[in-house]
């Protein structure tokens, strides 16, 4: 029997396009948009100005405070513009335009493909180089590297683990990463242990990855503490408490972080990405992306610099299928749909999927028929169908002591609703008031 | 690009099961109960089937179009399988007018007015039947005895329930085993050969139709598995107590409409609980219930009233049996 977590989940069809196509790097667009807020926490201030050359890896926003992260330009060649864009959220914000020129890069950066295994840094090293680097969790969340790996006093954390699960349907680019960069993401891995100050790690991978399952165990053969995880295939078991419930029977309490069990969660991504700038001195400046789609004439994995325009990404996977009605950045469960494609690839870019029209629009709504199937479904134990009337009833209170706050919005219920109600939107709706709420309530 | 994106807040895809397959999964899985009760009733069965979910259908559109003004929901299926129920839960020999009242009860009292389709606090095939015997206590307890298939209808030959012979004994002092020999073996019962209501009868056919609904996921375990096993546990302790008075737990599960509650009845979703714990106090509710009534009450069956009845407190279980939460909950500044 494979581990998984316990309650609730749901499996989609996997409809993993790009399982087998490894990884393309694209060529350096003509031109790129680096918005200064690509992460959780206060937007990065620019530090360049119109006409500054830049060189790629050189920084040219700084982060503001702790809760930030730095950000580097990913191409060479000289600031066309700073100037408020749309970014894939939707939102305005400001960006760093480049406009390109070669590809020269900062002397500092190690840019050979050999393998370092040999960690030299310090603990504090580690975490201060991560900070420099723009480090962010690489899995959508984007919450700075270095904080996740800085243990708050009074904390204990005996455990890393690491989240290979990559549980959405479409997106394959941890599989790639964990086939084609083995040695690196492990090396990343013992480099994070080493930070936490932790002596074994935990690879939780879900068993639709057999490859990367049987290539990494293989591999972790030469890594100290290092143990690959197979889960059963289950929906999500790539948010944090399920996987650390999975991986290790352990409960992050209600409203509570995994150090409240002693455990880090990184995502593969974000193992090779510390694995860069840990070993190769190399910042946050390029990521793979998952193009994908059923009418997509191309799809493929894409190792792409932030701030490429996301239609640089369509064109590479064979242009936009006539027939598309949306395109989502992200998953199919939790992504954002795009409102248009001129908008760039951030750190937190990991796929980009064309939807036909005909599966782009909901079905109809009917009424709840109270059959229960999204209480099932809920792996949080909560019970949309309840919370998310109550949020649209503007009963906050009650919403609240139902633990609307607990809701992680993976959409499992909505998914699984047969008549097809929209209880996600409500949720979130009834989750922003309570959070608001309870905000309010602590100024007081 | 000519043509503009579509946004929507997340997840970007739904699940295949929808409202309409689930109620025809349901029509799927009556479909042994009822092809079995055309075989011992002939066309009886056939036209009082065809009659009430005609009826039910036909009140419901009629209600949402000009009583209601709204779009005619009756495409999702849900009027006829209250249609095909009510049908299951009456004689075969049952009047035409006095089936249409029915339908009319189950949809326009129990269902319609409550809000429609999953508003309704009672099952509306149920609530049907339960007026109708009340109503016409005669027409509904002169069941057509099982004879194979004939083309008979108002004049079928009637006769008594295997439970209405067995009460009826029992309150006359004759002993369970003298009585047995009245009643049809187990091994008939469980084909259906005995009389009762169209689509109660065959057990067989409604366990097959139970396993059909539990494999495509439409209903779980919990709520036909609990009624089953309290009947059984509450007949075998009297049975075992004393058993010149009390039937044995097979003849209980056997007859009556327990197995066409139990599978069908008790797990309407409207009318049923959420969670798993609550379905199974509702299901110990309803099998004890039954009990009581069957052995102590006026009725020779009771398996509609104790649904019923269960059906009220289905509110409460909600809101006090929870799933259990993920993660311990702590106080926060």
């Amino acid at each position: 029997m494979l581990k998984t977590f316990p309650k609730g989940g749901i499996h989609p069809p996997e409809n993993k396009l790009t399982a087998e196509r490894p990884i393309v790097i694209l060529p350096v667009p003509v031109q790129v948009t680096v918005p200064v807020s690509q992460h959780i926490g206060a937007p990065a201030v620019p530090v360049v100005e119109k006409g500054t050359p830049v060189k790629t890896g050189q920084i040219i926003a700084q982060a503001k405070g702790f809760v930030s992260a730095n950000i580097h330009s990913p191409v060479s060649g000289k600031v066309n513009k700073i100037d408020t864009v749309v970014d894939t959220t939707g939102y305005k914000q400001t960006a760093v335009i480049i406009d390109v020129e070669g590809d020269e890069w900062l002397e500092t950066i190690d840019r050979t493909d050999s393998l370092a295994k040999d960690v030299a840094m310090t603990r504090e090293q580690i975490i201060e180089r991560c900070q420099l680097c723009g480090l962010v969790g690489m899995g959508g969340a984007t919450f700075p590297t270095h904080i996740k790996l800085t243990v708050p006093a009074g904390k204990k954390c005996d455990m890393l683990i690491i989240n290979g699960v990559e549980c959405e349907p479409y997106l394959t680019s941890d599989h790639r990463l964990m086939l084609e960069k083995g040695a690196e993401v492990l090396t990343g891995v013992s480099i994070i242990m080493k930070a936490l100050g932790v002596d074994r790690a935990v690879i939780g991978i879900e068993a639709n990855k057999p490859d990367a399952i049987s290539n990494l165990t293989e591999l972790a053969k030469d890594f100290k503490g290092i143990t690959i995880q197979p889960l059963k295939v289950k929906y999500p078991q790539g948010g944090e408490k399920q996987l650390i419930k999975a991986c290790t029977g352990r409960e992050v309490p209600s409203g509570g972080l995994p150090l409240d069990v002693g455990v880090v969660v990184q995502n593969v991504g974000t193992s090779f990405a510390v694995y860069e700038a840990v070993q190769k001195n190399k910042p946050l400046i390029e990521r793979v992306v998952t193009v994908t789609g059923k009418s997509v004439k191309n799809p493929g994995n894409f190792l792409v610099r932030i701030g490429t325009p996301v239609t640089a990404l369509i064109e590479a996977a064979g242009g936009m299928p006539d027939d598309t009605g949306k395109v989502v950045n992200g998953g199919p469960m939790m992504g954002k749909a795009l409102a248009m494609t001129d908008v760039p690839v951030t750190k937190g870019t990991s796929g980009i999927i064309m939807f036909p029209a005909d599966a782009s629009k909901r079905a109809e709504v009917l009424p709840c028929i109270r059959c229960g199937k999204c209480s099932s479904a809920c792996a949080m134990g909560l019970e949309p169908w309840l919370i998310s009337v109550l949020a649209q009833k503007g009963m906050y209170e009650k919403a609240e002591k139902e633990r609307i706050t607990d809701c992680m919005e993976c959409g499992a219920c909505a998914y699984t609703c047969p008549a097809k109600r929209p209880l996600l939107d409500y949720i979130r709706l009834g989750k922003a008031t309570v959070i608001r709420m309870a905000r309010e309530r602590i100024t007081k | 690009m000519n043509n503009l994106l579509n946004v929507s807040p997340s997840p970007h895809q739904q699940g295949a099961e929808t409202t309409r397959k689930l109620m025809f999964g349901v029509v799927i899985a009556l479909a042994p109960a009822l092809a079995a009760s055309v075989y011992f009733f002939g066309t009886g069965a056939i036209i009082v089937t065809l009659v009430s979910v005609l009826a039910c259908v036909a009140t419901e559109y009629l209600i949402q179009k000009f009583i209601l003004k709204m779009k005619p929901s009756v495409s999702d299926g849900s009027a006829v399988v209250t249609g095909l129920l009510l049908a299951f839960n009456v004689p075969s020999n049952l009047p035409v007018y006095i089936i249409i009242i029915g339908a009319i009860v189950s949809i326009g009292v129990a269902k319609m007015t409550f809000g429609g389709l999953g508003n309704n606090p009672f099952n509306p095939a149920l609530v049907g039947r339960v007026f109708l015997l009340i109503s016409f206590p005669v027409q509904m307890t002169s069941w057509p005895v099982p004879t194979g298939f004939k083309t008979g209808y108002l004049d079928a030959v009637t006769g008594a329930t295997p439970l209405g012979i067995m009460s009826e004994g029992i309150k006359n002092g004759e002993t369970v085993a003298a009585l047995m020999e009245k009643v049809p073996s187990h091994m008939q019962l469980f084909y259906g050969y005995m009389g009762g209501s169209m689509g109660e009868i065959a057990a067989l056919a409604l366990i097959l139709g139970g396993l059909y609904m539990i494999y495509r996921k439409i209903i779980t375990w919990h709520i036909p598995v609990t009624i089953l096993l309290t009947v059984a546990i509450f007949t075998g302790i009297l049975w075992v107590v004393d058993p010149t008075k009390y039937a044995d737990p097979g003849f209980h599960l056997l007859t009556g409409g327990i197995m066409l509650g139990a599978i069908f009845m008790a797990t309407d979703y409207v009318t049923s609980p959420m969670t798993a714990k609550g379905m199974v106090i509702y299901g110990i509710g309803i099998g004890v219930i039954t009990v009581l009534i069957r052995t102590w009450g006026a009725y020779p069956e009771g398996v509609s009233f104790a649904i019923l009845i269960m059906n009220a407190f289905v509110p409460l279980l909600n809101m006090y049996i929870k799933p259990k939460r993920f993660g311990k909950e702590v106080k926060h500044g």
